[in-house]
């Protein structure tokens, strides 16, 4: 199969000829003379190939790409083995568009059912969807799943990532739901906040382990206090993560959600990016967007279809919870590669060195003069809070091919590691903070 | 189409059975469920909800559409037929056997008797 196929000239006469029409001017009979723009749209000559590359490379070039990355905040600079971008990018998984005759492309489903398969063993929750478009949306879907006639509140967590927060206010609103937050005392969830603010109205309440600071939450006692009160229990959390951490089916969480693209995806500036959804069987008919499932044919073979279509367009439709319709399938089967190369013991090796670190970097900073950390339990991220505020900080770090942690206002740092950065990275940034301040 | 003739019906194709002291055990009717074809699953309200006239008391999902049931008049949940939960479609085989919902109704509004319905599909 070649890749592009053009109409030759032949071709296009001989459909004029069916048509009935000398000139593909004539198509566009009906649209009034007055709409029709007279002439050719002013743009440039096409430019030859060495153009275009020089102009593309000089773009891209803009681009710094920094030797050590401390940042984090939700999306995280882990290494992605070459076996992952080779196997995505091969031609029928790399162009393939979403499955409208969904059974006959068994290859695409096998694939989004193992994804699914991974999230659930990650989660341990019962059933995944075919994901949506990262993990602000996944929390606000999940929110959407959880609203019911007499419960049209959701109790939010600071802890969870504010530009999720912010996603889900914008939901709210245009929902015509509530949305309250819930405080923190030293980067952890206040319990006690929490339960005074529950009440029969509160559809759910989210908490993000770990939360945006690096903070390990205590996801077990909140299941209590959440479940007596008769609502659901959303977590967002790390996949990577999950690999050390209590799963969410440990801590009875309703519908496990968050960002998959530590798992196998670049941090690409932005996106594409993975939401995952999980849930429990029971909320399962909630979860938008498609199901795949694994059944047998008349011949007691093994194939894959969409046991629960795309829910907005086929069933549900004016009564879904949502109008996503889609998934981001691409980046799910790049997560669901990266998982079969790195196994379990892979993964675990992830989780415990990106913790290591982060545990090395915290000691290493508290004990630097003018700098503060507060928390204690962490996985792979921690605020520093300096003594006077710092211009300085970040030029010098660019000049030593450092990418700082977050700024996150009022002289606090977000940094975060991974089992990319070396004991090296650590001591230089350690030295620079030292230096600068 | 059957149409016993001990229940009341309302427009929305439920029927109600009249259980004393307010109380109603409420399903869909032999059209209803015949016009949504094999039901794969019903959505039950929780015991205690307090439903008001116009409000969608339960969602039936077939393999076809998703329906809500509306209750046109104000009532409270008793009971729910957790039954339904496994086996949804025994609300395709034994429609007026398998109920929904049990509900304390404070005021009953108009009903059709089976004729009345009869008469309208």
């Amino acid at each position: 199969m070649t890749s592009y196929v053009p109409n030759t000239k032949e071709t296009t006469k001989h459909m004029m000829d069916v048509v009935g029409i000398k000139d593909a001017e004539e198509l566009f009979k009906s649209i009034p003379s007055e709409l029709r723009l007279g002439g050719d749209i002013c743009i440039d000559d096409g430019k030859s190939e060495i153009e275009v590359r020089n102009t593309i490379h000089k773009i891209a070039s803009t681009n710094k790409k920094y030797g050590s990355c401390f940042l984090g905040a939700g999306v995280y600079n882990h290494y992605i083995p070459s076996v992952v971008s080779e196997i995505a990018s091969t031609q029928e998984f790399l162009t393939a568009y979403t499955p409208y005759q969904a059974e006959i492309s068994q290859g695409v489903l096998q694939a989004i059912f193992e994804y699914q398969t991974y999230i659930c063993n990650l989660t341990g929750m019962e059933a995944s969807n075919a994901s949506v478009y990262d993990g602000a949306t996944a929390l606000a879907e999940a929110c959407m799943m959880s609203i019911t006639n007499s419960k049209k509140k959701v109790l939010v967590s600071k802890g969870v990532n504010p530009e999720y927060i912010k996603v889900l206010n914008t939901w709210c609103k245009y929902a015509g739901l509530e949305m309250e937050l819930v405080e923190l005392d030293n980067y952890k969830t206040d319990v006690n906040d929490m339960k005074n603010k529950l009440n029969s109205e509160i559809a759910s309440v989210v908490l993000q382990n770990p939360n945006f600071y690096g903070t390990l939450e205590d996801m077990d006692s909140v299941d209590q206090v959440i479940h007596s009160n008769k609502s659901l229990f959303i977590s967002v959390v790390n996949p990577i993560s999950l690999a050390l951490l209590k799963s969410p089916v440990e801590y009875n969480a309703d519908i496990a959600v968050g960002e998959g693209q530590p798992l196998g995806n670049p941090m690409a500036s932005g996106g594409p990016y993975l939401g995952f959804m999980a849930a429990t069987k029971k909320l399962t008919r909630k979860l938008p967007g498609r199901i795949v499932g694994q059944t047998e044919d008349i011949d007691g073979k093994r194939g894959f279809v969409l046991t629960l279509q795309a829910r907005e367009q086929h069933i549900r439709r004016e009564k879904a919870s949502s109008n996503i319709c889609s998934n981001q399938a691409l980046n799910a089967l790049t997560a669901a590669v990266y998982l079969g190369a790195m196994g379990e013991s892979g993964l675990r090796q992830v989780a415990c060195k990106s913790m290591e670190n982060a545990y090395h970097l915290k000691d290493k900073l508290s004990k630097v003069d003018g700098v503060e950390v507060y928390q204690e339990d962490i996985f792979n991220e921690f605020v520093a809070t300096f003594k006077c505020s710092n211009d300085e900080l970040e030029e010098k770090l660019k000049e030593n091919d450092i990418l700082g942690g977050l700024y996150l206002g009022d002289n606090k740092y977000l940094f975060a590691t991974t089992e990319l950065n070396t004991q090296d990275d650590i001591e230089r940034l350690v030295t620079i903070i030292k230096e600068v301040l | 189409m059957s149409t016993p003739k001990n229940l009341k019906y309302t427009k929305e194709h439920d029927w109600l059975e009249d259980l004393g002291n307010d109380t109603y055990k409420f399903g869909i009717t032999d059209y209803a469920q015949n016009a949504l074809g094999d039901i794969v699953y019903v959505e039950l309200p929780d015991v205690e909800d307090e439903i008001s006239a116009g409000d969608t008391v339960a969602t039936v999902e077939s393999v076809k559409a998703v329906s809500e049931i509306v209750m046109p008049f104000d009532c409270t949940i008793v009971e729910v037929n957790e039954e339904l939960e496994d086996e949804p479609e025994k609300v395709n085989a034994s429609c007026y056997e398998s109920w929904i919902a049990i509900i304390k109704i404070d005021n009953l509004e108009e009903t059709m008797t089976a004729e009345e319905y009869e008469k309208s599909l």
